[in-house]
């Protein structure tokens, strides 16, 4: 492939997809600076090796290599933050007491939720292990498929469906908790 | 489907949120959550965290400066490349073995003439769509005229098309107008008219079509964007987005 066409090629595929790679970075690593510096990494590979991109969906593929990126980043320089999570079925396990604490309070959730400000949910979000925040903003915000996170997140469908059950299961009692505390 | 104490598994009660069961168990659990109070609030939680999440998290769009940086970087790695004129292959078997070129061509033959005229233009044009779409948001020069009122865009185009595009207001259905702008597809001056769905834009383009007939829906998918289809009155109308299929649809059913 003649470079020049390459580049426009790579260009066209992956610069609409430049503020959800950024987005993502950013939810990774929680600050700016370093979501750029991952973004251009992370473009720095996908032009190495655009060649092997057959031309399917190119923001999977770029957020692919983004999520690489960012976990390569993280395990360099924040490897504390990469807990390895069990994904095994939480639902047999006997009932935390802080969403006993919510049931009880007869439902007040919803509320609490349409209360709930800008600021609480990010930083509430932020507390969660990557493993959960990133099925979360490529489900809700990028609005992604199991199968498409799948991809992306190297797990099988199944564990991405218990893990945006267990990541919002975790978000719904961080806030219920942050509620009580006032 | 149910656990001990006759509820949903949380599990599936997330992937139906998410739209990800089949049908059967789809229908079972929409039976369920009609009979169970426990779970039908549990999942309206569910939505309502959602809704939060969807409407209240910050979104970090890549900012300027790292566009500016990516420019460069690629400018950098187009510097090794050496001073040619950009070649536009325009037939793919030349640099084949004759063999291969000849079943290639006869497959071209073949395929010219099984398909009508249009689905090779129609393939062009969508084309021509996309990467409209790519550039009015790749170049920032999304609109002309920015404005969220339908009464101010549809009169600007007076003027400056020889048409004037149908403008609807869509706010209360969740697409807000944006914007409009000129474009330029299959040789002719078009109406883009840009309408938003949270941090998704929707182009969608407009111009007076060949052909009187009503043509129906068509929908296509390509690279990551959905494309739709249609001509009605005498228009043809594309709409271009990433975003989803579904609400991609529902926005040209709400334009229909």
């Amino acid at each position: 492939m003649q470079e020049t066409e390459k580049l426009s090629r790579f260009e066209e595929a992956i610069l609409p997809h430049l503020d959800a790679a950024h987005n993502l970075a950013r939810w990774l690593v929680r600050n700016d600076h370093d979501a750029e510096d991952i973004v251009q990494e992370a473009c720095m590979r996908a032009l190495k090796y655009f060649s092997a991109y057959r031309g399917e969906n190119s923001r999977a593929w770029l957020l692919t290599i983004v999520r690489n990126t960012g976990y390569d980043w993280l395990k360099q320089n924040r490897p504390k933050e990469l807990v390895t999570v069990s994904d095994e079925d939480q639902d047999s396990e006997t009932v935390d007491p802080v969403e006993r604490f919510a049931k009880e309070m007869s439902n007040p959730e919803t509320l609490l939720l349409q209360r709930a400000d800008e600021e609480m949910l990010k930083k509430v979000l932020e507390e969660l292990p990557a493993e959960f925040r990133e099925v979360m903003i490529l489900r809700e915000i990028e609005e992604m498929s199991y199968k498409e996170i799948a991809g992306i997140c190297n797990i099988p469908i199944g564990t991405v469906m218990s893990r945006l059950a267990r990541g919002r299961k975790q978000l719904q009692q961080c806030l219920a908790e942050w509620e009580k505390q006032g | 489907m149910t656990d001990i104490n006759n509820h949903i598994e949380q599990k599936l009660l997330h992937g139906y949120l998410d739209g990800e069961l089949d049908l059967d168990r789809s229908l079972d659990i929409e039976g369920h959550l009609r009979k169970c109070q426990d779970c039908s609030q549990d999942y309206r939680n569910l939505q309502a965290l959602r809704s939060a999440i969807r409407t209240k998290l910050p979104y970090y769009p890549a900012p300027a400066r790292l566009r500016k940086r990516l420019d460069s970087m690629l400018r950098q790695a187009a510097k090794g490349d050496k001073p040619q004129a950009r070649s536009i292959k325009l037939w793919p078997w030349m640099g084949m073995g004759v063999g291969a070129s000849l079943v290639l061509a006869s497959m071209v033959l073949w395929s010219l003439g099984t398909t009508l005229w249009r689905a090779p233009m129609e393939n062009v044009l969508v084309g021509e769509v996309l990467s409209s779409h790519v550039r009015s948001l790749m170049a920032n020069h999304l609109t002309d005229v920015i404005s969220s009122d339908s009464h101010t865009v549809k009169p600007w185009f007076n003027g400056r098309l020889d048409f004037s595009p149908t403008v609807k207001d869509l706010v209360a259905a969740g697409f807000p107008l944006v914007g409009g702008r000129l474009d330029y597809i299959d040789k002719h001056q078009v109406a883009a008219l840009v309408f938003s769905r949270r941090q998704h834009l929707i182009n969608l383009f407009t111009w007076p079509a060949n052909q009187e007939k009503n043509q129906r829906v068509q929908n296509l998918t390509q690279q990551g964007y959905h494309v739709i289809h249609w001509t009605q009155a005498g228009m043809e109308y594309w709409a271009v987005s990433d975003l989803n299929e579904q609400e991609l649809q529902e926005f040209v059913r709400l334009y229909q």
